[in-house]
């Protein structure tokens, strides 16, 4: 990415209080959640980052800010890829959905529903994408052991 | 689970038991009358997870008027293994046989993908024979699964003498694994910082063999298959999604190719020696299931010429970095020498430990954009590891595709986008 289109692009998120990161060589912005929607509205229709291709929700395990999700956004006419970042809360994980802003965000926000536990307000379709419907925890929280909880899924009545 | 919902499904309404959320996904929350008339009616059909022409464990709840599907609901999850929890108890060697059974249909390129997500996070840098090592391989996995794909559309189509020729072909390149690494599937070649071991002569000599008879078979397919009316009139104007939908649900690979975006990551963020080779990127405007079938083919033609140009370029060497702290040594200086015996053991002990960060890291798989974001806390094994899988992401694709088309043309559809269940399910 040019110097020109990072100045850019960092000028036009300052008003959303971006926070700089690094992703091995690739630029990565920190958006508080609750400016994330105007913000995600500016790179899609003002910086051309109308590809939303991948969505990670993170478990850090930390006492503050214990989860995190972070947008991977390709813009395709500039040829560049950024990492949008949000940080979320230990106690009640949740962050309005950017389904509204890129469709390909509704089922990658179902996989961080299923597997990190993070609630996304405004989802059109919040279900669990892996996992029975009627199964309770979340399989990639730190604190959910590696061999499962036994009774976790019940067994089909013969 | 699944009779029950079928169960559900018999009930009225009003019958009081709920209902489970996946119907209540499928239904059309605008529209929703209840004709007296028995035709008028609305059909809920389910399609899987046992339905040959999924490909696999895919689950698809359809809803039709008539012959015609309204709605289309996808449900996954019937091979889930909980890849991204496993790894992160893996050290980063033990999980390279874990990537075989992403995409089963082409390991290599799976291994390959890990490697280099790998390699970035440690800031390692293979020699040049590792690297054309590496593209011969992934190109034949990208032959390999296409192959595949387009003898299985076809074979959708109800033509089944292409798809014996593919699987033909196929077979060739499953017995030049076998040289190459001992294995036909489960072939986990690939080692952090380079490959298992060197690619002999013998391997050489018939992968060159290989494609020099592959174009004509291709050909000879083709001819089979392209003037084949009814192939033409099953595919073209089937499963249209217009470019701004194409960007809109983050597809990759042939399905954002055949819609007019010349999108390839050999070509726009190159990796090992792409960037040295010379070759086209396909891409077609139609955006239908033909476009896709034909962007497919022509990738096999260009497969072809790139592993042409690497078996004529491949230089020799090592093919393995030179850096006994981080690259596991070969095996019989392991048995003969005490340096190397303490080197394998640490690595296998103690992993590789890669410095604190995050890495994204991505290759152009057959399917699409292949990618790893792994966070690492300077431990052996990865802290987090999200595989971006290719067909996950064009699985979202399936409810704008079958909208408002026939039910036979959803094999078609499923067919051209070419899921592979054990990637989208991880």
């Amino acid at each position: 990415m040019t110097t020109e289109r990072s100045d850019l692009i960092i000028s036009k998120l300052k008003p959303f209080d971006v926070e700089l990161a690094d992703v091995n060589g690739s630029p990565g912005y920190y958006i508080p959640k609750e400016k994330v929607i105007e913000a995600s509205g500016v790179l899609k229709n003002e910086l051309g980052f109308n590809s939303l291709v991948d969505a990670v929700g993170v478990d850090r395990f930390t006492k503050k800010d214990r989860f995190e999700m972070i947008y991977n956004l390709v813009s395709i006419e500039h040829n560049e890829r950024i990492f949008l970042k949000v940080r979320l809360d230990t106690r009640k994980p949740s962050m309005p959905s950017l389904s509204q802003i890129w469709e390909s965000a509704n089922w990658y926000e179902r996989e961080a529903f299923d597997m990190v536990g993070i609630v996304f307000e405004d989802h059109p379709d919040l279900r669990r994408m892996y996992m029975p419907e009627n199964f309770e925890y979340h399989p990639l929280r730190k604190d959910f052991p590696l061999m499962g909880i036994p009774e976790s899924i019940p067994l089909p009545n013969k | 689970m699944l009779l029950e919902e079928i169960e559900d499904l018999k009930k009225d309404d009003k019958g009081g038991q709920k209902k489970s959320k996946i119907l209540q996904a499928l239904e059309n929350k605008d529209l929703n009358v209840q004709f007296e008339d028995a035709l008028g009616n609305e059909m809920v059909l389910n399609m899987g997870p046992q339905h040959p022409a999924t490909h696999g464990v895919l689950r698809l709840l359809v809803s039709l008027d008539g012959e015609t599907v309204t709605n289309c609901v996808p449900e996954l999850g019937y091979l889930h293994r909980g890849y991204e929890k496993l790894a992160e108890s893996c050290s980063y060697h033990e999980f390279i046989p874990h990537t075989d059974r992403l995409d089963y249909l082409s390991p290599m390129a799976n291994n390959v993908g890990y490697a280099l997500a790998v390699e970035k996070l440690l800031h390692l840098d293979i020699p040049e024979r590792g690297k054309y090592i590496r593209v011969i391989i992934a190109e034949l996995a990208r032959i390999q699964s296409h192959l595949l794909a387009v003898g299985a559309l076809v074979m959708d189509i109800g033509a089944v003498t292409p798809f014996l020729w593919a699987i033909r072909e196929r077979e060739k390149i499953l017995d030049l694994y076998d040289i190459i690494c001992g294995a036909r599937f489960t072939t986990s070649y690939t080692r952090i910082g380079g490959v298992a071991q060197d690619i002999s002569d013998e391997a050489l000599a018939g992968i060159r063999k290989f494609i020099d008879d592959f174009g004509e078979n291709l050909d000879e397919m083709r001819q089979l298959v392209e003037r084949n009316k009814i192939f033409i009139i099953r595919c073209e104007g089937i499963g249209y999604l217009s470019k701004e939908k194409c960007i809109q649900l983050g597809l990759t690979g042939p399905l954002i190719r055949a819609c007019g975006i010349e999108r390839d990551l050999r070509r726009s963020e190159p990796y090992l020696v792409y960037d040295q080779l010379d070759f086209r990127v396909p891409t077609y405007t139609d955006s239908d299931c033909l476009a896709r079938y034909y962007v497919r083919v022509e990738e096999l033609v260009e497969s072809v010429k790139i592993i042409r140009q690497c078996l004529d370029k491949i230089p020799s060497g090592p093919h393995n970095a030179l850096q006994s702290k981080k690259v596991l040594p070969s095996k019989d200086r392991v048995y003969t020498k005490m340096e190397e015996l303490i080197h394998d053991f640490m690595i296998i002990n103690f992993g590789v430990n890669p410095p604190v960060g995050e890495s994204y890291s991505a290759i152009e798989a057959s399917k699409g954009e292949l990618g790893f974001y792994i966070i690492s806390d300077g431990s052996g094994h990865p802290f987090r590891m999200k595989i971006r899988s290719p067909s996950f992401s064009n699985l979202q694709s399936l409810p704008d595709m079958m909208k408002d088309c026939m039910i036979s043309d959803t094999v078609v559809i499923i067919g051209s986008v070419d899921p592979v269940m054990g990637e989208a399910d991880k």
